[in-house]
């Protein structure tokens, strides 16, 4: 007879996460019913937990840039990469972020993901560079605009990384295929698997690709401030615009 | 051999600092909570692997007790102004991208020369890490040659770091503790009972219904789990390998790779995979915590019936 009393904890997380309960609380309580219901004492639960959270620290180790990313916007980074994109002629939200997101998939597929990164590129980068690009397009941003470019960038990110990684042959995620196949007596060879990572890659970049032009020409239809001038004005309130309010 | 255990020692300092300069700032009303939470995680970084598996499980109830009593604030010293930041980016111009570009340029290059070079056999860096040592390089360049070009004072990376940190919080070890709670389920049995429920509900003789349900499976199952390497041996033994492979004839090797690629949609569409969907909006100081979601669900969606109609059309031809 199959157990199915650990549901519940899948019940408690996604009841927690919908009632905004503080995530990390929510997680400890939902794995430490679960583990009760499936029949651990609470000793086992909580060793379990310590020693999941004890391997996985190597999750937390990319903050380790954050000093450097912080100094340079110290620096004025972020006003460097807004700059550079107001300088570029031809440069929106969507073209900007569509070459980030085939530059990500390319070093993904060659097994260069952590080149890339929210906390390496993004932040300092490619957010400011695509807020920079939309208030070329669409005048001065207010404040749901500007939360949805940067949240576009993040998710070309992700998009870019999770479509390009599984091209490469030695990832986690085709050893982890070709394993379980194994157990099944399925003998194949990475290079089977990862070709077939390739029509979902493409399918990935033009999907994407396509609500990024779709998003340019949203930024585009709507302008708060009309032609050429406006971006003489807008270089101004734009470098105010992202601290200064707070 | 240099593993990710340097990395750890590496990581342990930079906490440490963000504890230190916490415990600092008179602008944080909460400035000891911050203390004691960075100054936890400095110190699994540092002795994780001395404290037990119980020792660890007490340090995490005790992250979680930090974080749940809204004990974690931010402090409102601002480092530099934004008229300076223009000044700065004026006077330093475009050579400001180079020391941000040191960090993935050290990961790329050094890796490639790992990789086609002796050094590989070398034995000086783990073959299992070396993008992530490559990266722990690529930090500390970086550094130095900020402090020999920028000469800040030399609290400043630290301090500016830790301005970062804060405005993620409690969400940096959001991702650990998920990988956590995996654990968990996987021993009080989750994913035998989530592959039980799902064999249990195929229907017979229909190719097609087998298949979407393998891949909504997978991406219901890493919604869940935040993870897709959870739900892809669970889904594989459920229906995978039974149904498709076996019963029906499909080329396993579509069933495997895309099958776990429509697991990745999943991903894209859950709080549970925290690095990917929760931090990134702290780190952008989005209001919306389910912002980055939301911008990713129209792309999950039409890609998740790619990956369907790619499994049959691919593995049933």
């Amino acid at each position: 007879m199959i157990n199915y009393w650990p549901l519940i904890g899948i019940a408690l997380v996604v009841l927690g996460f919908a009632l905004r309960f503080n995530p990390l609380l929510v997680v400890a309580v939902a794995a430490i019913v679960t583990g009760l219901l499936g029949g651990m004492d609470f000793v086992k639960v909580l060793g379990t937990l310590g020693h999941g959270f004890n391997e996985n620290r190597y999750v937390t180790v990319i903050y380790i840039v954050l000093p450097v990313i912080g100094l340079l916007e110290r620096y004025g980074l972020q006003q460097r990469a807004r700059t550079l994109i107001v300088q570029m002629r031809g440069a929106t939200t969507g073209r900007l972020l569509i070459l980030y997101l085939g530059f990500r998939q390319i070093l993904s597929a060659v097994g260069l993901m952590s080149v890339a990164g929210q906390a390496q590129t993004v932040r300092p980068l490619v957010a400011p560079m695509a807020l920079a690009a939309a208030e070329k397009q669409h005048g001065e941003l207010d404040e749901d605009t500007s939360e949805r470019v940067k949240a576009m960038a993040a998710a070309t990110d992700n998009v870019g990384l999770f479509f390009g990684e599984d091209i490469f042959l030695a990832i986690a995620s085709i050893l982890l295929i070709q394993g379980s196949l194994k157990g099944f007596g399925i003998e194949l060879a990475p290079l089977q698997l990862s070709v077939w990572a390739i029509p979902t890659a493409i399918c990935a970049f033009l999907i994407h690709g396509a609500r990024l032009l779709w998003f340019d020409r949203v930024l585009a239809r709507h302008p708060r401030a009309s032609g050429g001038s406006a971006q003489e004005k807008n270089l101004g309130s734009r470098l105010r615009g992202n601290d200064e309010n707070s | 051999m240099i593993d990710l255990h340097w990395l750890y020692v590496l990581a342990g300092i930079v906490f440490a600092g963000f504890a230190i300069g916490s415990a600092r700032d008179a602008t944080n009303k909460k400035r000891f909570g911050n203390t004691a939470f960075w100054g936890l995680v400095a110190f699994s970084f540092w002795f994780g692997d001395f404290l037990g598996d119980i020792g660890n499980g007490v340090l995490v109830l005790v992250l979680v007790a930090i974080a749940g009593a809204h004990l974690l604030g931010k402090g409102s010293k601002h480092s530099t102004s934004v008229e300076q930041r223009k000044g700065y980016s004026e006077r330093y111009g475009n050579k400001l991208f180079l020391p941000a570009l040191v960090i993935p340029f050290t990961a790329f290059v050094g890796t490639l020369v790992f990789n086609y070079t002796p050094l590989k056999n070398s034995g000086l860096i783990d073959p299992k890490s070396v993008t992530l040592v490559l990266l722990g390089l690529g930090v500390i360049s970086a550094l130095v040659i900020c402090y020999a070009w920028l000469k800040p004072v030399p609290t400043a990376p630290i301090e500016e770091g830790r301005r970062l940190m804060d405005s993620i919080g409690w969400a940096a070890v959001l991702p650990q503790m998920l990988a956590a709670l995996g654990a968990v389920f996987a021993a009080a049995g989750v994913g035998t009972t989530i592959g039980a429920l799902a064999g249990s509900i195929i229907p017979e003789g229909s190719i097609f219904l087998a298949v979407l349900l393998y891949a909504l499976g997978m991406v219901v199952f890493t919604m869940i789990m935040g993870n897709a390497f959870a739900a892809f041996p669970v889904m594989v033994a459920a229906i995978g390998v039974p149904i498709l492979i076996h019963q029906d004839g499909g080329n396993p090797a579509v069933i495997g790779a895309v099958g776990m690629l429509a697991g990745f949609c999943g991903t894209l569409m859950t709080p549970m995979a925290a690095n990917f969907n929760i931090v990134p909006a702290a780190l952008l100081e989005l209001k919306n915590q389910y912002g980055v979601i939301k911008a990713q669900v129209p792309t999950a969606i039409p890609l998740l019936i790619a990956n369907i109609l790619i499994l049959y059309f691919g593995a049933f031809r």
